[in-house]
């Protein structure tokens, strides 16, 4: 102090200096005092400051410099002791402080370096990721893309539209100056441009398939990027651009329809490829991008997917085409089939009727010709007519018979007959043939075959009589033996099983002769029509082939079987069937067949001294009726109106005849008045006839309710009056079976 | 062997008849002819359709109880067309009150008369003549009545002529031939 307060300024020139220095520290206070304001301020407002405790520090320090240099302001003038003290402490806390500080920031100033790079390094991180997300937004907008052109290429089933709108497509997503499709051609050595974008190409233009470029292109599913001036990307006029657009080109499979497997892609093992070339405009030194490449691949995998669709749907509409045509065409078959059916019926129905009857004409005038004197030659003719008309008669029914089996329009009719008695007949017909040939026929009947059984007779009998007919045609010498038997099991067809049910039995037939034979191999012939085997024993022997045919057809339809063993030509053969038939419950019903019929009631044919009355008012008819009755015997007397019949009427008489022709209800109500008459006494009423012009439902209904016995039609003949007259006596009804 | 052979009627032409002798009692070539003359007249009246079924049913009736059953009934019955004849054409005289009740009953007697007897074309008549007495039409009726008149005289002439042959046949001393028609 003594040093510092006691110097007097030595030139006022000083006071200058003194002036600026007080200045100076004045504002250097003030600034000392603001910057923690500052400070404090700015921090405050900040959210995050984590050295609060240094800026407490700092703000410390930064307010006692200032302080110090406050004071500083009053130590240019004189000043007491008390100044110096608060400036020797002001100054002592800085220094302190300061201290502190400086020791303090030692470890701050690292941290805060730290940090500095850690925001370096979050910044690369954020440029990072902006760039990340650019290139996934890329890929989104790729995935946008493809799912789009898969859209528009799937959308059509059609093959142009799939491949121009990918082309279409792809160049317009990918901004392409060009894009072309290369199809393999037929013959599958060369590719043909097949579609572009926007060149259209008027001549087709094929490159080889054996480039190097092309089979590298091939030999990978991924695109390929190739030189712009191979022959599948030189598609354009060179027009002079400085440089041309990279160009990509990637395989499209053409799969066919075999190729698909139900879980797995399918092997490409047809090596049938397209080849799609894509370029990018010239002059844009754009570059393929990798998701632009694969952008394109899905987009090829895409077009074989729909391709291949676009041909089975292809085939599938083909086939379907196809199926509806051999419908329409079946149909038509068929119709015409049934038509021409239909007119055979006709045409069968028709002659059957129209043939026989002539026919049957021929055979009877003929036959009755025979009967009268003739002249040899004469008779001679006759015979032949006769014999020719029985075999075309036979031959007809042959043919009429076969066309209704096939049909199916034949059935059995079943009836009881007996068994042994139908052989016997059989070969009683055959017998006269065979003693001509000089061939003894044997007929063996088993002990246990029945002898009356349930069949179609004349069927059956049409069967032997045609088997045996023909061993008896086709053997010169030798002998034919008949057996028939009952047969329990079947040893020859394995297909065809025997079983006797309860009221069946299965009747086993052979014929055995010793005649010209049959060779193995023609058997199956036999039973086929019209075929006959062709030795020239046979062939004079005539016949028209069918008889074996509807023989079969016969037994088949009597659930049997039919065949032939020979051992050969010349060692003769033996036919055997068997047929299924019912046997009879009781023998003594032979009389009885299946239908059932009326029981046979004992007629009487004798109705002599029946009385009988006849009214009618017509005299002529009166005459016949009573003409008729009195030539079957009876007394008739007769009447020619109500009243007199009424009046004449008796016990005696046994039946009415009443004509009821005239319309009206009177003749009826004689009928009442008659029933009222005998009702009154005890004889029993005579029954009473109408005679009508008419039979029909009305009239019996009238005649019913009028208590009428029956009603007749007129005119009656004789058989019928018989009829009528027993079946009245019997029954002493008319009515049923009218 | 004689086939009788059955026919289903074809037509109304009887083409196919069947010819039964029952006795050949072929005495002399006279009595041969006159019985195959006996026996194509009746045939061509079958087959023109004068006669039908119900007149060989009279046939059948005539025996030794009855030796003139038909000839009697088919008298009977020219009778009694006669008669209804002469009936009807009366009636039909007037034409302003022309009884049709009367016409029609006479026409149904004669309906039935012929039909038992087996005159086949005058019942026809009949028939059409019955559905013009129905819609009494008057013309109509006179048009049936007269062939009516004309049918019955013609069958009478030609009855007639069957039954001179039949006297001749039995004056001959042959017996008269059975036809039998189905």
């Amino acid at each position: 102090m003594e040093v510092c307060n006691c110097i007097e300024p030595q030139w006022p020139a000083d006071e200058l200096l003194m002036k600026y220095q007080y200045i100076s520290d004045f504002f250097i206070a003030i600034a000392y005092f603001s910057i923690p304001l500052e400070l404090i301020y700015f921090v405050k407002k900040s959210a995050v400051f984590p050295y609060r405790w240094v800026l407490v520090q700092f703000g410390a320090f930064i307010v006692l410099c200032g302080a110090t240099h406050l004071i500083n302001l009053w130590t240019f003038t004189t000043h007491s002791r008390t100044v110096a003290l608060v400036m020797t402490t002001a100054k002592v806390l800085t220094a302190v402080v300061s201290c502190a500080t400086a020791l303090m920031l030692v470890h701050i100033i690292p941290d805060l370096l730290s940090v500095k790079t850690r925001e370096l390094f979050l910044k690369n991180k954020a440029a990072e990721l902006d760039r990340e997300m650019g290139l996934i937004r890329t890929q989104e907008e790729t995935g946008r893309h493809v799912r789009m052109l898969t859209h528009e290429i799937r959308s059509t089933l059609d093959r142009h539209t799939i491949l121009k709108t990918t082309l279409v497509e792809l160049g317009r997503t990918l901004a392409l100056e060009e894009c072309a499709l290369w199809m393999p051609t037929r013959t599958g050595l060369e590719l043909q441009l097949s579609y572009t974008l926007r060149h259209q190409h008027p001549v087709e233009y094929t490159v080889p398939i054996q480039l190097p470029v092309i089979n590298q292109v091939f030999g990978t599913s991924r695109a390929v990027k190739i030189s712009p001036n191979s022959p599948v990307a030189r598609l354009r006029p060179v027009s002079g651009k400085y440089m041309l657009g990279e160009v990509v080109a990637v395989r499209v499979p053409l799969l066919h329809l075999s190729n698909f497997q139900i879980n797995d892609w399918p092997e490409l093992s047809t090596k049938r490829y397209a080849l799609m070339v894509l370029m990018l405009p010239s002059d844009s030194a754009r570059q393929w991008h990798v998701h632009e490449l694969e952008l394109v691949e899905v987009v090829a995998d895409q077009v074989a997917v729909a391709l291949s669709h676009a041909a089975i749907l292809e085939e599938s509409m083909r086939a379907r085409d196809l199926l509806m045509e051999q419908n329409v065409a079946l149909d038509l078959a068929r119709r015409e089939a049934e038509t021409a059916i239909r007119a055979r019926n006709d045409f069968l129905a028709v002659m059957n009727h129209e043939m026989r009857t002539p026919m049957h004409a021929i055979i009877a005038l003929s036959s009755l010709l025979q009967e009268t004197e003739l002249t040899p030659e004469q008779r001679l003719m006759v015979e032949t007519i006769l014999k020719s008309s029985n075999l075309l008669a036979t031959l007809m029914n042959d043919v009429l018979d076969l066309s209704r089996l096939e049909d199916g329009s034949l059935q059995l009719e079943l009836g009881t007959f007996n068994l042994h008695t139908l052989f016997r007949e059989v070969l009683n017909l055959i017998k006269p043939i065979a003693v001509v040939k000089k061939l003894p026929i044997t007929l063996n009947l088993a002990p246990d075959l029945p002898e009356f059984v349930v069949g179609d007779e004349k069927r059956l009998m049409q069967i032997i009589l045609n088997i045996v007919g023909n061993a008896v045609k086709f053997s010169k010498q030798g002998s034919i033996s008949v057996t028939a038997l009952v047969t329990k099991s079947d040893t020859r067809a394995a297909d065809f099983f025997v079983v006797p049910t309860g009221s069946h039995f299965y009747l086993r037939v052979k014929v055995k002769d010793s005649g010209a034979g049959i060779n193995p191999q023609d058997i199956p012939k036999l039973f086929t029509k019209f075929a006959q085997t062709q030795s020239l024993a046979t062939r004079s022997s005539g016949g028209s082939g069918l008889g074996l045919a509807i023989s079969k057809r016969f037994v088949n339809l009597m659930e049997g079987n039919i065949w032939i063993e020979s051992d050969g030509l010349g060692k003769g053969c033996t036919a055997i069937f068997d047929v299924k038939l019912g046997i009879s419950e009781r023998s003594n019903e032979s009389k009885q067949s299946g239908i059932p019929k009326v029981p046979a009631i004992p007629r009487h044919s004798n109705f002599t001294g029946l009385k009988v009355l006849v009214m009618d008012e017509n005299g002529v008819s009166r005459m016949v009726t009573k003409g008729l009755l009195v030539h079957l015997g009876c007394e008739v007397t007769t009447v020619s109106s109500n009243e007199e019949c009424l009046r004449v009427v008796s016990h005696e008489h046994k039946v009415v005849f009443m004509d009821v022709c005239m319309p009206g209800v009177e003749n009826y109500q004689i009928a009442l008045c008659i029933h009222e008459k005998f009702t009154k006494q005890r004889h029993q009423r005579p029954l009473l006839v109408a005679l009508s012009g008419n039979t029909d439902k009305s009239t019996k209904e009238k005649c019913m309710s009028f208590g009428l016995d029956g009603v007749l039609l007129k005119p009656v003949s004789l058989d019928n009056m018989r009829d009528v007259l027993s079946d009245l006596l019997e029954r002493r009804v008319l009515y049923e079976g009218m | 062997m004689v086939l009788f052979v059955c026919f289903e009627q074809l037509s109304p032409i009887f083409l196919y008849n069947s010819v039964s002798w029952s006795t050949l009692a072929m005495n002399t070539t006279v009595v041969a002819q006159l019985q195959r003359q006996f026996q194509d007249y009746i045939v061509s009246l079958y087959q023109q359709g004068f006669l039908d079924s119900q007149f060989s049913e009279l046939r059948k009736l005539q025996d030794e109880g009855s030796p003139d059953f038909v000839s009697e009934v088919v008298s009977l019955f020219f009778d009694d067309c006669s008669k209804l004849i002469n009936t009807m054409s009366r009636s039909l005289e007037q034409p302003d009150n022309v009884d049709f009740k009367q016409l029609d009953s006479g026409v149904h007697q004669l309906k039935g008369s012929s039909s038992s007897v087996g005159a086949r074309r005058v019942k026809n008549v009949c028939i059409s003549f019955k559905e013009c007495c129905d819609v009494q039409n008057r013309e109509g009726c006179l048009r049936c009545l007269q062939q009516v008149d004309y049918e019955y005289k013609m069958l009478k002439t030609k009855l007639q002529d069957l039954f001179n042959l039949e006297q001749q046949i039995l004056q001959a001393g042959g017996t008269i031939p059975q036809v039998d028609i189905n």
